[in-house]
């Protein structure tokens, strides 16, 4: 997928490439999706992850929540080979003691990645941020974060720009309090938060570049099967929640004593009908201008037998 | 187990999903008539189950077991069914010299521990046995409940690593499945609570959450279900489904019904 693809793909620009884009991005490069419960955020990340090795960079994934297969899983063989998975979910917390475990848990890797070498673009997805807050003081893993973000702004000995350093965290945001999300907010340069309605997931993009206004805006959006993003113009009609499919939904109208449907002809009928207070030009000209041949009302009165035709008025005697 | 339950779950002990974490809550009832579905459940689908009972005692869940129609003091024998019984054996943690360290050794230690003891017991309890007698199915863990841990002293991390661990060995690794039962505090502030049910809500495939009626107590509908499956395997859709259903207890099985159509009010 090219970058100059139609206005369509203009969100998918501010998406990712906001925080992908070489050209646009200022020093701070990190972005946050911060996703809930209800709607989860792990295809979301996978599918940014793919679209970064789709552009040739290489991926570091520090994997603390899901095992490799559950990550790997939907991506091609192509990608796969882009992916440097760091497995943290085996034995985080070195309990097997076998010396297995990757020393210095994930916080030594994170470390690590900040006196790499290699002079590419990197990519580094961190599933999840959560995990390491939980973990890890907040103050050291912000501290870090800044570090690895950073780099690119510090060359290496012999003169040389090490490349661009982009890092994906994904967030459980009710596990937190607003103090630490606060601090990795002003860390990163794009918060993502998911939501949704009726069946269709939507993304609130804060994006703040620097010497830019912030930009906040949201898209609506999917993830196809092979994790590329579908972005939709709003929540589709089709996602409508439908009733309980044990029980099928009942037409009212089915067994009625009386009849509400109207024939072709008495609807053409309803259709001609000129409402009272409907004032086309002919009816104003009638009431303005009464033919006089035009009888005023009539009373019809038919006397009963016990009537008082009395034409007295019975007021009469009334000293009024 | 209830089959009514089976039913609305899709699944049946013959055909099982493998390798998943359900997630049990309850909020303003007692959502235990889940945990004996289950046990039952896995001991019927001939699983070696590991069953980590803090809250009764081994009597009582086999009380309700015979009820359901599962024997576990049969089960334990024939090695089937590994019960910690809490109750029992948190004494034992002060009064008898352990070599190694007993799986509820936190309640000794004076600082928030972990439950690298616990896992390592569980891990014991359902590594698979080589020499390949009785041919059960996957391994299950069974856990009532987790929130009595943060009680006891326990931090939600130090739940929440133990979770972690059980999930990559029995989930993962075994390939089998591990139930929970964790309690929502609901009104009151509980912050340790809220963090450890809301990372398990993210870590789990299933949650099913057992709730009192908003209005009350009501004695021919005990309570609302609401099932939550997450991280569909088959296609990446942001939605995950949900069902909510009420239900009532009765003796041997717990009846399911659509919201406001319970028998009593038809």
């Amino acid at each position: 997928m090219t970058l100059s693809e139609g206005a369509r793909l203009e969100m998918l620009d501010s998406l990712h490439w906001g925080v992908l884009d070489l050209a646009k991005c200022g020093d701070r490069d990190g972005l946050s999706i911060r996703h809930s419960v209800e709607w989860e955020g792990r295809s979301l990340l996978k599918a940014l992850v793919k679209k970064s090795a789709l552009c040739g960079e290489q991926v570091h994934i520090l994997g603390c929540e899901v095992s490799e297969e559950e990550f790997r899983e939907g991506f091609d063989s192509d990608i796969n080979n882009r992916l440097v998975y760091h497995d943290f979910f085996r034995d985080p917390l070195n309990w097997s003691e076998t010396g297995e475990a990757l020393p210095g848990g994930p916080l030594g890797a994170l470390r690590a990645m900040c006196k790499r070498t290699d002079l590419g673009p990197v990519t580094i997805a961190l599933d999840s941020l959560s995990w390491l807050l939980l973990h890890l003081p907040c103050a050291t893993l912000c501290q870090t974060l800044h570090a690895v973000s950073h780099q690119d702004s510090c060359p290496l000995g012999d003169g040389s720009p090490v490349g661009k350093v982009h890092v994906l965290g994904l967030l459980h945001e009710e596990l937190h309090g607003p103090g630490p999300m606060g601090a990795l907010s002003s860390l990163a340069q794009t918060e993502v938060t998911l939501g949704g309605t009726m069946g269709q997931a939507s993304a609130r993009i804060l994006c703040r570049r620097p010497r830019q206004h912030p930009t906040d805006q949201t898209q609506w959006f999917s993830i196809l099967p092979d994790f590329s993003l579908d972005l939709q113009a709003g929540p589709s009609i089709e996602s409508q929640p439908h009733s309980d499919p044990h029980i099928p939904p009942v037409d009212p109208t089915a067994h009625l004593t009386f009849n509400l449907h109207l024939s072709k002809k008495e609807r053409e009928a309803r259709d001609s009908l000129t409402l009272p207070f409907q004032f086309s030009s002919e009816k104003q000209e009638a009431l303005l201008r009464p033919r006089p041949s035009q009888a005023t009302s009539h009373i019809f009165y038919e006397p009963d037998a016990y009537d008082d035709l009395d034409q007295e008025d019975p007021d009469d005697d009334l000293d009024v | 187990m209830f089959l009514e339950l089976n039913n609305l779950l899709n699944t049946t002990p013959e055909r099982a999903e493998q390798g998943k974490l359900t997630l049990l809550c309850d909020a303003k009832t007692d959502g235990s008539f889940l945990v004996h579905h289950f046990l039952s459940f896995y001991l019927k689908a001939n699983c070696k189950v590991c069953f980590v009972a803090l809250i009764q005692s081994f009597s009582h869940y086999n009380i309700v077991g015979q009820k359901l129609g599962v024997n576990l003091t049969m089960a334990r024998e024939r090695g089937q069914l590994v019960f910690l019984e809490g109750l029992k054996s948190a004494v034992d943690v002060f009064f008898q010299a352990q070599e190694k360290p007993h799986p509820l050794q936190f309640l000794r230690e004076a600082n928030a521990g972990n439950l690298k003891p616990l896992f390592e017991f569980v891990r014991e309890a359902l590594k698979p046995v080589d020499s390949g007698e009785a041919g059960w199915t996957y391994p299950v863990l069974l856990v009532d409940d987790l929130s009595v841990l943060l009680s006891l002293g326990l931090g939600a991390v130090a739940v929440l690593d133990f979770i972690h661990y059980c999930r990559a060995t029995v989930c993962w690794e075994l390939k089998g499945n591990v139930v929970v039962l964790v309690h929502d505090s609901g009104d009151v502030e509980d912050e340790e609570n809220d963090i450890l049910l809301n990372g398990l809500s993210h870590q789990s495939h299933l949650i099913l959450r057992a709730e009192g009626l908003a209005t009350g107590f009501c004695r021919d509908v005990h309570g609302q279900l609401r099932i939550l499956w997450r991280r569909p395997l088959q296609s990446t859709s942001q939605r995950d489904q949900s069902l909510t259903y009420q239900y009532k207890i009765q003796d041997r099985s717990v009846s399911f019904f659509a919201k406001g159509m319970s028998p009593a009010v038809l």
